[in-house]
């Protein structure tokens, strides 16, 4: 059993494996965006001021952080039915993924706005501005910048970790690989085809990542000329001691 | 510097109402006692500058007035309202929803030592987002109003910058046009021009003795004596978190009264 490029090219590009590329994409795209909801929602709780939403906060991220994204779910595919709470594949992959994730992007979305520097929320609350119109003008449009790369981070991990749903028999990437290899009896080829689309699935995000992240760093002028705020004014980079 | 040859304006200006009413406050920091028993009135139109050593309790005081700290006893009244407080049926003093607090807080603008613009935001919008969110002012107007603003404080081509483009004098006159864009009754400065290097100072000050001659309420925390003696009609000295002493400028610096004022000045006399 030799390798085959043969095999490998009809693999790429065959209709069977592209929709289990476009299952994983959407998969995680729709499970990002979930999560990211609920992240915020989660973070939120966790800086309010009443003590219950802050324990609830603190018990989900501990939950789902704490305990293997295969083992949620599988016990929500497998183990909800029986207490009378049935979800298909879909519904499962989609609802463990949310839960797992938002359990982390709560911690990157509570640290991105704590980054924020106390004198913004002086300044805004000096002009007259309330709760939602502090957080929507002035620091969530700053803690994005912060919160951007750790969550470009998270979904090139998201993109890989949707194939935990093959599991459940969710018909991405992985599982398609699996049954391809099977059928065809070209492990190598099929395995190497699927590694080779996560990396173009990765590579494309990543670029993606590179361009917001230009866009949010923007205001703040190129890295080389960036002036620093000082406490004796304004110092510009020509100065020694300043990175 | 060109402040220090004007001519002081603080003598002659008349003076209206009281405008800020400080009655007997008391704030604590945990067991650290910071404002003891302050009382102060300030009138419309009347430039106070507030002076005194690190840790005195200026800041605090300036703060309280915003209600950007709570007090833990007294009471301040500016523009009005009762700041930060309500009293409730059984007459316990009880705290404002933060809905409530920003409304009062509409009627006063602050300027901080480190600028605090908006970072993600151009000059324009750092001016006008407050208006065109807050009051409501729709974007034409508001935009030609702060650019009117920005023509006043000396920068009007800066408009689409970043605050990360311009120097700490210009941020700081950016500051001063973004507060001035609410249209305060009482504009509050906490050490305005100590974060910057020395050659950007009068210019932010000059601006600020303007705002003076245009009949604003100011209330100044500063060690900049030139601008005490071109626009304020009074000096206060905090020590340890009281008001020790109270002269109009020429009287203060002429004729200190107390040793705390004696000490201080020969202090900042030797800078
Ligand atoms: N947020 C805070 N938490 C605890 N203590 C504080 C806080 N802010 C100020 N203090 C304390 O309150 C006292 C008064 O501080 P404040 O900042 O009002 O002084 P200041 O007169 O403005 O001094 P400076 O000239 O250094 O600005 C100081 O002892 C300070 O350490
Ligand atoms: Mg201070």
């Amino acid at each position: 059993m030799g390798w085959s490029w043969d095999h490998f090219f009809r693999f790429m590009v065959s209709e069977y494996m592209l929709l289990g590329v476009w299952t994983t994409i959407w998969l995680a795209t729709v499970a990002m965006t979930l999560g990211v909801i609920l992240g915020v929602i989660i973070a939120f709780m966790k800086m309010s001021s009443y003590w219950i939403l802050q324990r609830i906060a603190v018990a989900f991220i501990w939950l789902w952080r704490g305990t293997p994204l295969l083992i949620q779910m599988v016990i929500i595919y497998t183990v909800l039915p029986k207490v009378g709470l049935k979800f298909g594949v879909i519904e499962s992959a989609i609802i463990a993924l949310t839960l797992h994730e938002g359990a982390y992007f709560a911690e990157i979305v509570r640290a991105g706005i704590s980054a924020v520097n106390k004198g913004q929320t002086d300044a805004s609350k000096a002009l007259g501005m309330a709760w939602p119109q502090r957080m929507w003008y002035v620091i969530i449009p700053q803690a994005t910048r912060v919160i951007i790369p750790p969550m470009g981070n998270q979904f090139n991990l998201m993109i890989k970790t949707t194939s935990l749903a093959s599991v459940i028999s969710m018909e991405e990437l992985f599982r398609r690989t699996q049954q391809l290899a099977q059928i065809e009896f070209k492990v190598l080829e099929a395995y190497l085809c699927a590694a080779c689309w996560y990396l173009l699935m990765t590579t494309i995000w990543g670029e993606i990542q590179k361009r917001l992240e230009a866009h949010y760093d923007k205001p703040f002028g190129p890295v080389s000329d960036k002036k620093l705020p000082t406490r004796t004014g304004v110092q510009s980079n020509d100065s020694p001691g300043q990175v | 510097m060109t402040f220090m040859q004007e001519t002081s304006v603080g003598a002659s200006r008349s003076l209206g109402e009281p405008i800020v009413e400080i009655t007997n406050v008391d704030k604590w920091f945990g067991s650290n006692h910071v404002l003891r028993d302050v009382s102060l009135i300030v009138r419309q139109g009347e430039v106070v500058v507030l002076c005194g050593r690190s840790g005195s309790g200026k800041s605090t005081l300036l703060r309280c007035i915003d209600h950007l700290e709570t007090i833990d006893g007294g009471s301040i009244r500016a523009c009005g309202n009762k700041m930060g407080y309500r009293e409730n049926l059984g007459g316990k003093r009880v705290e404002l929803s933060d809905g409530k607090a920003a409304q009062q807080r509409r009627e006063m603008g602050m300027v901080f030592q480190s600028f605090n613009l908006f970072p993600h935001l151009t000059v324009l919008k750092n001016i006008t987002v407050s208006p065109m969110r807050i009051l409501k002012i729709p974007r034409v107007q508001a935009e030609a109003d702060a650019r009117e603003l920005l023509a006043k404080v000396g920068l009007p081509e800066k408009e689409e910058a970043f605050p990360s483009q311009l120097s700490g004098g210009q941020q700081q006159r950016v500051a001063i046009a973004r507060a001035l864009a609410m249209k305060p009754k009482v504009m509050l400065f906490d050490e305005p021009t100590s974060a910057l290097d020395p050659e950007m100072i009068s210019e932010v000050l000059d601006v600020m003795i303007e705002l003076s001659r245009l009949g604003m309420t100011m209330i100044v925390v500063t060690h900049e004596m030139g601008f005490a003696r071109a626009a304020a009609d009074r000096v206060l000295l905090m020590h340890d978190g009281q008001i020790v002493e109270e002269a109009e400028p020429e009287e203060f610096f002429n004729n200190p009264k107390s040793n705390h004022a004696r000490l201080f000045l020969s202090k900042i006399l030797q800078h």
